[in-house]
């Protein structure tokens, strides 16, 4: 399924944030996706499923919410941190700013599949000779 | 650090010495009458005078920053880059802190006051204060839209007044009372403004005159160094200078507590306009003049017009929003509680408009018509009027009437038909420029013992100028004149050599200078009482947070005043 | 036990200082009148399980703990081996350690930039085209009767931005606080703060642009010949406008929703231009809504000292400002830098993808007070302690105002301030034996 994505703060991930990034509470709070209830429907979702979500720049596997701030069909929300940030898109058009926001991406089924921690993201995604 | 300047043409007005050849001793930082084992630095041939004094600034704090915010085409310019002793700079009419104090350096300036501090951002102001080296410095703090100001003066209580005011001064480390656009500023919190000194302030229903009055009489009360210092209303409308002729008088009936002024009027060029439209734009310098003349309670600095494009920004934030609404560019404001609405918006100053030709000769016939020099202080209102360096243009225009003649032939014939400069040959010497530079500043500071002057006791802030007297003609050598007053041959400050032939040498941090003034300690206790309940229900921050810690003052120097007469 | 009262929340841009702190045997037992991510932050400080305690280095692809003088060698040694270092991050700490970190970078000739540039920098821009109308929170307390959040969502990101000072408190002239004033949310969804606004508008992604020019058109005396703009209907648009001109007071709040969609900065310049276009009718201003507690001291700090707010390059000798070429985004994607001090912050978790790829192919040093990923990837680390908490320091509100922050309990044994930290690095690269010797700033 075809949905604009959004990325920002939510009271939680900043909260999770200032207990320590590493650790099961940040990846609650931001290895998530809220998505409009009919579009969870249309996709075959429940909350707590988890999805994949692809863009031109990566995917990424983070868990399905209901959003609290629907109706919004076509638009999804993942809060801001490293889960968001593996597949926004990298050009600022010459103002210094990534698109964080208004990013093309598809979303399906990825029942079961494991969602990775902070630390296992970095480590998969940006290969370094570093631990 | 000993040092003997030897042999200059020493010019101190406020010991009285007009050019006479003499030798300047100094140690410990201090003018001394004698000292042995010292530094020689020859000064024949050579101009001395006391470091300058800049009394009207705006140099430092929240809008300075939002003129630099919004100008980043302003930081082309004036790019200086690194070297091991200075900073990497840039600003023209929105400099760098620390160019700031480089390019008054230069210029011979060892002290320097900003402008317009608001209190709520006063620790603002402090840290781009403290990042302005080579000079020492005090701030004008803003009190002319306070709302406790307001409410205890309608009330007729003067004395709480004075109490709020010591209080405040000493919280937020502020040297003098500053009034900008009394009333005008609170209006605008609804967008409104006063257009004369009897409209009733929104919701406070006080007056500007009542306002003016009121502090005045505290500034007196409380025996301040400075007197206060007002923006009138109406700066920089057509006609203004019938509310300027008024405002002049309201202060008539308080005596001053020192040997100065009782009101010193801001940027009076802004202030001396005639005529009722634009199209009829005039000067009224000469009638301004002669108030100024004959009131020994007024004193004005001048705030200079020069052509070229600069920022302005006061506290003034109707005037602000109206001037940009002339000139259509880019505009900011920002209304503070309780307190007082800054502006800012670009200018130029074209040579081809006719009213831009009036102002400029407006100050230049403030300056030529006053008669005591100790009235008419050289200043532009930087950025205002032009950036300060432009100091050494405004006395060359001064000095010779040749160069105005000349600049008169390149801008607007309006310069020439609607004011009386054409008509002026007075030129000033010497002896005066150092007046208007730092002998007057001084003096209306209250700052007369330790600077302005070289005599013994005075702090050792000296500048020399490449300029023979004897040989230079300042009528004829205009161009000359310019060139040198830009750089000094040396700047001392403190006794230390920190400017050598327009070169920084050597960079130093000066003093910042505060009131701590005591008042009676019951009226104290009730002062406080009313202030702990308005920060409380009104202002957004809390009253423990709200004063500004010395630590953030270069070497704070509070001035102590006894005012616990004040019950 | 120790009772601390006036204590600032080092947080977000809100920057509360009503804080009260409860400390026994220097931790924190008990915060009051924070909200749930400040009190976390107070009392994170008493985690000493996830916190940087020691500094580390890597050897042979490990990190290893090290004393702080071979950790300071070995961040100087990075730093001035390299070409073109990036110092990132900034906004929260103090701005007396941004002031020193500008000396840093001005000896190093390397690019400086803080978190504005994902944040409000688009703001900034906007600024120098069409300046910023604006006033202090105190005013929005006593006077504001109209409040407009768009593209902002504060009861996630400021929360309690409308219980100091928007919405629910008494101010002098809105002596009935929520009943003298109303609440509007312009939002792509019906956020939290979108649920108790007197009226909620939503508008379509990525058109906010239009919706603003809709809104100008109609204050400017226009006709809207549209059925609807961005998703909102004719009759709302000009009921919108109308609102807006007939307030006493209003204010246009904004946040990311503007600053990181489609047109990001030129949003922003709109925004402005309606705000001034109001100003002819009645009295009207906007804020940003910054985000960290510091990120707008860190522009003050960086505009007064070089003349721009964010990104400068002083490679030159001088400060070079282009934003979409000296933003730290750019330089790590041109691969322009070969070295990175990233302090108070976490790019790697808040920094595209393709802009990691680079960062974490060069040394890095970071300083900060807990593990995060960009963490994991530095070289040296160097554990810092927690402006506001630990430190005393000074910190810009969203409104410029500047406060104070205060200490209320010792950092970790060994651990210093990031001010510290950074004039040893200072002295370090100058060649200076006593670190004393650094022209201090404060």
């Amino acid at each position: 399924m075809e949905i604009t994505l959004i990325t920002g703060r939510t009271v939680a991930q900043g909260e999770a944030m200032e207990k320590g990034k590493i650790g099961e509470g940040f990846t609650k709070a931001c290895a998530i996706i809220e998505l409009d209830p009919e579009d969870m429907s249309k996709l075959g979702a429940y909350d707590g499923d988890e999805v994949r979500v692809k863009t031109e720049s990566g995917e990424v596997v983070v868990v399905a919410k209901k959003s609290s701030s629907a109706p919004h069909p076509g638009v999804a929300f993942i809060p801001m941190g490293p889960w968001a940030n593996v597949i926004i898109g990298a050009d600022t058009e010459s103002t210094g700013m990534p698109p964080y926001k208004g990013i093309k991406a598809e979303v399906t089924l990825a029942k079961g599949e494991r969602i990775l921690s902070a630390e296992e993201l970095v480590a998969q995604i940006y290969t370094k000779n570093k631990e | 650090m000993k040092l003997i300047l030897k042999n200059g043409h020493v010019y101190d007005p406020l010991n009285g010495i007009n050019g006479e050849k003499m030798d300047i001793c100094i140690e410990n930082g201090k003018i001394v009458e004698d000292v042995s084992e010292a530094k020689v630095i020859d000064c024949s041939g050579k101009v001395v005078m006391p470091g300058g004094v800049e009394i009207h600034t705006h140099m430092a704090g929240g809008k300075v920053n939002v003129g630099r915010l919004m100008r980043p085409e302003d930081h082309l310019k004036n790019v200086m880059p690194k070297t091991k002793i200075t900073r990497a700079v840039n600003g023209y009419s929105t400099p760098s802190t620390f160019l700031t104090g480089y390019l008054y350096a230069k210029l011979g300036y060892t002290t320097a006051f900003t402008a317009a501090m608001p209190p709520l951002m006063a620790r603002h102001t402090h840290e781009e204060l403290h990042d302005i080296p080579m000079l020492d410095k005090g701030a004008l703090t803003l009190m002319g839209n306070n709302w406790f100001i307001m409410r205890f003066l309608k009330r007729g209580d003067v004395e709480l007044a004075a109490a709020y005011v010591a209080w405040l001064l000493k919280a937020v480390k502020g040297y003098a009372i500053k009034v900008v656009n009394p009333g005008g500023g609170e209006a605008w919190g609804w967008g409104r403004d006063v257009r004369s000194l009897d409209d009733p302030v929104p919701h406070f229903d006080i007056t500007p005159r009542e306002i003016i009055s009121g502090l005045a009489k505290v500034n007196e009360m409380l025996a301040l160094p400075h007197s206060i210092h007002l923006h009138a209303n109406n700066l920089g409308r057509v006609g203004n200078y019938v509310t300027t002729l008024e405002t002049m008088e309201v202060p008539n009936g308080t005596k001053p507590s020192r040997d100065r002024q009782v009101v010193q009027l801001t940027h009076a060029q802004f202030h001396s306009y005639g005529g009722d439209s634009w199209k009829n734009f005039a000067s009224e310098a000469e009638s301004i003049a002669k108030a100024v003349n004959s009131n020994e309670n007024v004193i004005i600095d001048i705030g200079q017009v020069v052509f070229g494009d600069t920022t302005t920004m006061t506290a003034d934030g109707p005037m602000e929003y109206y001037l940009s609404s002339l000139t259509g560019l880019k505009w900011s404001n920002k209304n503070i509680e309780l307190e007082t609405s800054p502006g800012v918006t670009p200018f130029v100053y074209s040579k081809r408009s006719p009213v831009s030709a009036v102002q400029w000769a407006v100050g230049l016939e403030l300056a030529l018509h006053i008669k005591d020099a100790f009235k008419v202080l050289l200043t532009t209102d930087h950025p205002n009027g032009a950036p300060f360096f432009k100091y050494p243009t405004i006395i060359a225009w001064l000095m010779s009437r040749k160069y105005r003649e000349e600049t008169m032939k390149e801008v607007h014939s309006a310069a020439q038909k609607n004011t009386t400069l054409a008509t002026i040959d007075r030129e000033y010497d010497f002896y005066e420029i150092a007046i208007i530079t730092r002998a007057g500043q001084a003096k209306s500071l209250g700052l007369q013992q330790t600077k302005g002057h070289l005599g013994v006791g005075a702090d050792a802030d000296v500048a020399v100028y490449d300029i023979n007297p004897e040989e230079i003609d300042p009528s004829r050598d205009y161009k000359l004149i310019e060139e040198k007053f830009t750089r000094t041959s040396y700047t001392i400050k403190g006794g230390e050599i920190v400017v050598k032939d327009g070169e920084i040498v050597k960079v130093v941090q000066g003093k910042t200078l505060y009131i701590d003034a005591r008042v009676d300690e019951s009226l104290e206790r009730e002062v406080m009482r009313d202030i702990d309940y308005y920060f409380k229900r009104f202002y957004s921050v809390n009253l423990a947070n709200y004063p500004v810690q010395e630590v953030y003052l270069t070497n704070p120097t509070p001035v102590q005043i006894d005012a616990t007469n004040v019950r | 036990m120790q009772r601390y009262t006036d204590v600032i929340c080092s947080f977000c841009g809100t920057l509360c200082d009503d804080i009260e702190v409860v400390v026994e045997d220097n931790k924190i037992v008990d915060v009051k009148h924070a909200c749930r991510i400040g009190t976390a932050k107070f009392l994170a400080s008493n985690d000493y399980e996830h916190r940087l305690l020691k500094p580390m280095v890597r050897k042979n692809g490990k990190l290893v703990e090290v004393s702080l003088d071979e950790a300071i060698e070995e961040a100087t040694r990075i730093l001035k081996d390299a070409t073109k270092p990036l110092l990132y991050g900034w906004s929260s700490t103090s701005c007396e350690a941004h002031s020193v970190g500008i000396e840093l970078v001005e000896e190093l000739g390397g690019v400086i930039d803080n978190t504005t540039s994902v944040c409000h920098g688009p703001s900034a821009l906007a600024i120098h085209d069409a300046g910023y109308i604006s006033c202090t929170l105190g005013e929005v307390k006593n006077r504001a009767d109209l409040i407009i959040y768009w593209g902002a969502n504060p009861m996630h990101g400021h929360p309690r931005h409308l219980s100091r000072y928007s919405i629910f408190p008494r101010g002098y002239f809105r002596e009935r606080g929520q009943q003298d004033r109303e609440l509007i949310v312009i939002d792509v969804r019906k956020t939290d703060t979108a649920k108790i606004a007197n009226k909620f508008i939503k508008v379509n992604y990525g058109e906010d642009y239009e919706l603003i020019s809709a809104l100008r058109k109609v204050v400017n005396g226009g006709e809207l010949r549209e059925e609807s703009v961005a998703g909102v209907p004719k009759e709302e648009i000009i009921a919108l406008a109308e609102k807006m001109k007939n307030a006493q007071f209003g204010v246009l709040f904004f946040g990311m929703g503007l600053t990181q969609s489609y047109g990001r900065h030129r949003n922003i310049d709109n925004a402005i231009c309606l705000v001034r276009d109001l100003n002819a009718h009645t009295k009207f201003v906007i804020m940003a809504m910054r985000g960290h507690y510091n990120v707008a001291g860190f522009n003050e700090v960086l505009s007064w000292q070089a003349g721009f707010p964010f990104a400068v390059d002083m490679g030159r000798g001088y400060a070079w400002y282009n934003p979409g070429e000296t933003t730290a985004n750019d330089v790590l994607q041109r691969g322009e830098c070969d070295a990175a001090l990233i302090i108070a912050s976490d790019p790697v978790s808040h920094f595209p993808r393709k802009s990691i790829e680079h960062l974490a192919k060069i040394p890095i040093v970071a300083i900060d007070i807990h593990p995060t990923p960009t963490t994991r990837l530095a070289d040296v680390i160097i554990p810092s302690a927690i402006v506001g908490v630990e430190v005393e320091g000074t910190a810009y509100r969203m409104d410029g105002v500047p406060l104070r922050l205060r200490k209320v309990k010792e950092p970790p044994e060994g651990v210093l301030s990031d001010v510290e930290i950074l004039r040893r690095i200072l002295a370090k690269i100058r060649g200076e034996v006593q670190e004393a010797k650094v022209e201090v700033a404060r």
